[in-house]
């Protein structure tokens, strides 16, 4: 009878001692998927793409985090809440917004008699949401504009404006 | 089949308030006359705004269209009597956001004239379901209990799921409000000739007929309605007197013991809900072709003279119809649209009578209740609600702005019914909150789809940016690769061939 119980104890230990040693072993040895992370950071963030954390764009800001360890107040779009949420997610402390930029929830919109069809905008929105040709007049898509204001700057007529978005 | 039956499911919760509505049933229905000017809101429904299709100044006629359904999730607009078109423009009017909503002010030449219908009404029996829902939602009809569902859309969706019985909600829970029970006196067999119609476009074959146990009036009327249809298929149901059971979700419990899976329809459990006003109104658009464009309303409250039930036109701006109950007592002070617990107060009698408004409640000045205190987790909300849930664990959340909790707790299962708010002591206006909480999920929800649609559009750019690169690197590798493999002799025996010196650069290259 006591035997039994002995012989019980004695593999239950066994075995949780070895599940536990692999497990540790595996966690010291196999690097932890930065991939994965960098995802879970990246759907954290508020996908503007406006590039003002200082990478060109969302997902290379959230690789910079991981991978470089770049500080996580650097978006502006994202405000306090996405600071409060990646220093929940990385462990890391709340930190105040580095620099205030655009306002969110605005939207860009094309003086369209003023376009010239320079295509410059078109090819500086990360979203691809400005359609236009050569030569021809421009517009922003609404729906999809996320507010980057990255098609501001090179634009050579200043045609094009910031609004609230409805 | 006649004698109203009583095998009932039971319903969590919920309070036996004041009727208050013997005021308001003591007169019959009274018709009201047409006013000078009607304002037609182009959003009476759920859903898209109805696109307007009349432009100012053109004369229209009763029963027209003057704003087209957009999408399916629509419902259009007919003007409610002949007149000019004089403006569209805002106007206030009675809704959960905002003050003002666009509208199509008509002036009213008195004639009444009506619009010939484009098609002879043809029995609906010979209509295929389809059509028929189809020539439903042409009607502009939409759900009359106060929820303004289009009507078409939610059968429509019904009929993709399997369905066993069709629901006349004719309970009317909330105080004050009689509009449904006069109907159901006054209106029994046009409403019962409606639940024909559905149970044809459904193709189903069992109808409850659900009515109050304080409507002794209107369960009379009919049954005697039912005796002379004599369709054994339609069956009178009686509850008993209980707010929220007109809700959806509670009705299908009370009557068939089914519970509306969270986050689900009563389509999910085989049933189809419709008020008692929208059978009405279907009977009358498809048998006499008369578009949606008046409906009963209830005018009560301690701030008019003679609370009393009205059939208005559609458009009728509030102001116009009060005289018919008597005007405001010296004691009205404020108005609300809808009954006490759900509905919503306005600033203004320019209002109209809209397709949802079911009840003009002008009342006294209310005793202010005593000041929020703190919750002491009495749990008395919780003995009331209806869905089961827990409101003082909601509350916690909501001030916390705890989504995921709330999304666990089931706050999207919330009906707002009011009934916590009632029975708490500490008189935390606990449903306020939850619709705060709502909006703000419903919020966050939209912000999350948008990140994640221009995310996907970012990368799928970067990758055609990518693939545009590499064949750029690849052409120009070739195109070097096939000069050196030319060598420099054959520029200079092509400039030879053709006589000329190497190009120089012209006013076009720079361009």
């Amino acid at each position: 009878m006591w035997s039994t119980v002995i012989l019980a104890i004695v593999t239950i230990t066994a075995i949780a001692l070895v599940v536990g040693l692999l497990l540790a072993y595996a966690h010291r040895r196999l690097p932890a998927n930065p991939d994965q992370l960098t995802n879970r950071v990246n759907a954290l963030l508020p996908q503007t793409q406006c590039a003002q954390c200082g990478h060109p764009g969302c997902r290379p800001y959230a690789a910079a985090i991981v991978e470089q360890g770049a500080a996580i107040n650097l978006c502006p779009p994202g405000g306090d809440e996405t600071i409060g949420r990646l220093a929940d997610l990385l462990g890391r402390d709340v930190l105040p917004l580095l620099s205030p930029g655009m306002t969110p929830g605005s939207v860009a919109i094309i003086e369209e008699s003023l376009c010239i069809g320079c295509t410059h905008c078109r090819d500086a929105c990360p979203v691809d949401a400005i359609v236009g040709a050569h030569q021809f007049m421009h517009t922003v898509i609404r729906q999809e504009c996320t507010g980057c204001e990255l098609c501001l700057p090179p634009c050579p007529v200043d045609c094009i404006n910031m609004v609230t978005a409805a | 089949m006649s004698a109203p039956t009583y095998d009932l499911g039971k319903l969590h919760g919920g309070l036996r308030l004041p009727g208050e509505k013997t005021a308001s049933t003591a007169r019959g229905i009274v018709v009201a006359p047409i006013p000078q000017q009607l304002v037609l809101p182009i959003t009476q429904h759920v859903g898209n705004p109805a696109q307007p299709i009349v432009g100012i100044g053109e004369r229209v006629l009763k029963g027209q269209l003057i704003a087209g359904a957009d999408g399916p999730l629509s419902a259009p607009v007919h003007a409610s009597s002949s007149g000019k078109v004089v403006a569209i423009e805002p106007w206030p009017v009675s809704r959960r956001h905002g003050e003002k909503a666009p509208c199509i002010i008509i002036d009213c030449d008195g004639q009444d004239q009506a619009i010939e219908p484009a098609d002879a009404p043809a029995p609906y029996t010979a209509l295929h379901p389809n059509d028929l829902l189809q020539k439903i939602l042409q009607g502009g009809i939409v759900g009359l209990g106060g929820a303004v569902f289009p009507t078409a859309q939610k059968l429509m969706q019904a009929t993709t799921t399997p369905l066993t019985h069709l629901l006349l909600n004719g309970v009317e829970c909330e105080p004050y409000i009689s509009c449904d029970d006069m109907l159901m006196r006054e209106q029994a067999a046009e409403m019962l000739g409606g639940a024909q119609i559905l149970m044809h476009a459904l193709g189903l074959e069992q109808c409850y007929v659900v009515a109050e146990s304080d409507k002794p009036e209107a369960l009379e009327n009919i049954a005697h309605a039912m005796a002379e249809l004599d369709d054994p298929r339609i069956v009178l149901k009686q509850v008993p007197t209980i707010y929220p059971s007109g809700g959806e979700d509670q009705l299908v419990q009370l009557v068939t013991n089914l519970e509306v899976p969270s986050g689900g329809l009563p389509t999910d459990v085989g049933c189809v809900v419709q008020n008692v006003g929208t059978a009405a109104a279907i009977q009358r658009w498809i048998v006499s072709g008369e578009p949606l464009i008046s409906r009963i309303t209830t005018i009560s409250g301690d701030g008019v003279a003679m609370p009393l039930n009205i059939e208005a036109r559609i458009g009728t701006p509030i102001a116009d119809v009060i005289g018919l109950a008597g005007g405001y007592t010296e004691r009205a002070s404020q108005m609300i649209i809808g009954g006490p617990m759900t509905g919503k107060s306005v600033t203004t009698d320019r209002v109209p009578v809209v397709k949802a408004t079911n009840c003009i409640l002008v009342l006294s000045e209310i005793v202010p209740l005593d000041d929020e205190k703190p919750c002491i987790r009495c749990g008395e909300c919780a003995v009331v609600c209806p869905i089961q849930l827990l409101p003082q664990q909601l509350f916690w959340y909501a001030c916390a702005d705890n989504e995921k909790q709330l999304r666990a707790h089931g706050l999207t299962d919330c009906i707002e019914c009011g009934c916590c708010d009632l029975v708490c002591p500490s008189h935390i206006p606990m449903t306020s909150d939850f619709r705060l909480a709502k909006a703000r999920m419903r919020e966050l929800a939209d912000e999350k789809a948008r990140a994640e649609r221009a995310r996907v559009r970012f990368e799928s750019r970067n990758e055609r940016v990518e693939v545009e690169q590499k064949r750029r690197e690849e052409e120009l590798a070739a195109q070097k690769e096939s000069a050196l493999a030319a060598g420099p002799a054959a520029i200079q025996d092509i400039l030879a061939r053709t006589g000329k010196k190497e190009r120089q650069p012209t006013d076009r290259d720079q361009d």
